[in-house]
């Protein structure tokens, strides 16, 4: 039936309600083999639930999920070739690192010696060989975390659902596990699925991401697709930071649409988007895809005044609010030309856009 | 820390706290002291002595005695157990049957025998088994024991059942763990040190029971309590003193370790 031979997991026309409370609604995704798959939303979005759902904790309301092909949506947890990381790793505390990562080889039939060899290269994998008799309790949170993650890898699942694994994690500690579990998932060949409602941590390690609000789905795709073509205002905004301007166009011609963003100012925008004159829309342009200057360019630029200048170390951040229209954010980068941009508050200054950095979106 | 909400700045607190720490403790420092008393007398002290610990067990009423402390431990031994195995079903069922409608007077049923004055609960038992013809014996008081310590066993058990997230079952069957298995192999470990605390709560109010073990009791079966209440009454000797004090170290070294087991934990 299914002519599509390498996906992994096909959730199709998914929908999960709770009493009058609807979860999701009709959510259809295939994820791929090999692939690491994001799940990006913000908390109550429905990410959790879909994951509950394809771990087997949470029935499908309507609709049907497929592994390989084949329906799961009446086998239980124990009968899924699928592996969870919980977001609080759910160790068993009176087992030793050895015992828990042997836990699940053990239930699927392994001798206990066997389970323990296993155990033991799974131990060598998250680098905590010589943790192997402690009891969580002793490991540190990174540990914890290491521990978890070879539990679930242990029994070769064909899927690795991670809920959320790292947002317990301190900042330089979540940076160095995010590169260590894009370089497991390379490894090993297991499709990842991952459930974060951080965009950077989605960004920097997907292969694609769903981005989903409100038990809806957003849009999904790789995640330069997703920071440079978001389809809608959610995911503009969502994702990274950006300016949303409520434009309308005035002109169209040999595809570049006028716009007008409010005070008289224009913008051009090429952009084959399937909008017409008179629609009124909205402008997402990046803060980073502008530039700040003293002097006006040729086209696109705004002439303004610096509301405000903020140093963040590797970027500066200016706002600033055009003549008799909207307000502007700019970030530029802390480079020799560029701390020269730190500008006080209330000096003139344009702000210049590359051609085909904004936008148009529909509401 | 904050001397407004210190109790110790009270007036009177330390007269209060001495007056009840006499009361409760001043019998029982008696009780074990005269114990040893070499006079026959309960009231005149006549030296140090063990002969009426050693009276217990080869004086003429030590086969009495002897037959009542068989009774007691097997009862106790037995309704711990059946109670304590009832009461982690119990529990199971109340922490992890999910919402169902009868949970709360579930919990309020289990436990209510509890508060119910001891009197009443050993009336109904005799006219229940009155009414269904049962004989009383030995049988009957083991009944009504295992019955009275459910709540007992079932609240260390349900205390520590409580503290169990379900997401470690959860994780055991996502690693292909059946049910049951999830339970024997995760539920039932981390339960372990309530379970056992119940059980040796259950074993100490069994073997300390005597309102209700009187009334249910058949004629000629007596357990420790009552064999010792029948002695007293005939007047009251040492060798009383001597049991009285050997089943009150039992009971510190029970309450000691149960309480030491709740504390226990088998995840460090």
């Amino acid at each position: 039936m299914n002519d599509v031979t390498n996906v992994t997991i096909d959730v199709r026309n998914v929908i999960k309600r709770y009493g009058d409370f609807t979860a999701l609604h009709k959510i259809s995704m295939s994820i791929l083999d090999n692939e690491f798959f994001t799940l990006l939303g913000p908390s109550g979005c429905g990410k959790t639930t879909l994951l509950k759902m394809i771990a087997g904790f949470e029935d499908v309301t309507e609709g049907a999920i497929f592994l390989s092909g084949e329906e799961i949506g009446s086998l239980p947890p124990n009968r899924r070739p699928v592996n969870t990381v919980f977001q609080n790793y759910a160790l068993f505390p009176h087992m030793t690192v050895l015992e828990n990562i042997g836990f699940g080889l053990e239930m699927r039939g392994s001798s206990r010696k066997d389970a323990e060899t296993r155990a033991g290269e799974m131990l060598e994998l998250v680098q905590l060989s010589s943790f192997a008799k402690r009891k969580p309790s002793q490991l540190s949170g990174g540990q914890q975390q290491r521990v978890a993650l070879a539990r679930a890898l242990a029994p070769s699942p064909k899927v690795l659902l991670l809920d959320e694994p790292l947002s317990a994690l301190d900042l330089k500690l979540r940076q160095s596990m995010q590169v260590e579990l894009k370089q497991i998932q390379r490894e090993t060949g297991i499709t990842f699925i991952f459930v974060t409602h951080d965009q950077e941590e989605a960004l920097t390690m997907s292969d694609r991401i769903a981005v989903m609000n409100a038990g809806e789905l957003q849009q999904l795709g790789s995640p330069r697709e997703i920071y440079e073509q978001p389809q809608n205002m959610f995911v503009a905004d969502f994702i990274g930071d950006s300016n949303l301007l409520s434009v309308s166009i005035d002109s169209v011609t040999e595809g570049l649409m006028k716009c007008h963003i409010g005070g008289g100012h224009f913008l051009i925008i090429d952009e084959a988007s399937a909008v017409g004159v008179g629609d009124k829309v909205h402008l997402s342009v990046r803060p980073e895809r502008l530039l700040l200057s003293d002097e006006a360019a040729e086209t696109n630029s705004l002439k303004g005044t610096v509301l405000q200048s903020i140093y963040k170390g590797t970027d500066i951040s200016t706002t600033v609010e055009l003549e008799g229209g909207p307000i502007i954010s700019v970030r530029t980068s802390n480079t020799a030309r560029g701390i020269k941009r730190l500008m006080p508050p209330g000096s003139a200054a344009f702000v210049n856009m590359e051609a085909g950095a904004a936008r148009l979106l529909a509401d | 820390m904050n001397s407004k909400v210190d109790v110790k700045s009270y007036a009177g607190f330390r007269e209060i706290t001495w007056i009840c720490l006499f009361i409760l403790y001043a019998p029982l420092i008696v009780v074990t002291v005269y114990s040893f008393n070499a006079s026959a007398s309960i009231a005149a002290w006549g030296g140090w002595s063990w002969q009426w610990y050693i009276d217990v067990f080869i004086g003429p009423e030590s086969a009495k005695f002897k037959k009542a402390a068989f009774n007691s431990f097997s009862i106790a031994i037995v309704a711990a157990s059946l109670s304590t195995f009832i009461a982690t079903l119990a529990a199971t069922a109340i922490l992890r049957g999910g919402r169902f409608r009868s949970r709360a007077p579930s919990v309020a049923l289990i436990t209510l025998p509890i508060m119910v004055p001891e009197i009443v609960l050993a009336v109904a038992t005799l006219i229940f088994f009155n009414s269904i013809g049962f004989t009383r014996g030995y049988l009957t008081i083991l009944v009504a024991h295992v019955a009275f310590c459910i709540p007992f066993a079932y609240l260390p058990i349900q205390a520590r059942m409580q503290g169990i997230e379900v997401t470690f079952e959860h994780a055991a069957m996502d690693l292909y763990a059946s049910k049951a298995k999830a339970f024997t192999r995760i539920l039932l470990p981390l339960m372990m040190p309530g379970i056992i605390s119940g059980f040796l709560l259950a074993f100490i109010v069994s073997l300390d029971d005597f309102i209700i073990t009187n009334f249910v009791k058949g004629a000629g079966v007596e357990t420790l309590p009552t064999a010792i209440f029948g002695s007293v009454k005939q007047g009251l000797k040492p060798n009383i003193m001597a049991i009285s004090t050997m089943l009150l170290s039992l009971s510190i070294v029970m309450v000691t370790i149960s309480y030491f087991v709740s504390k226990w934990d088998n995840t460090k």
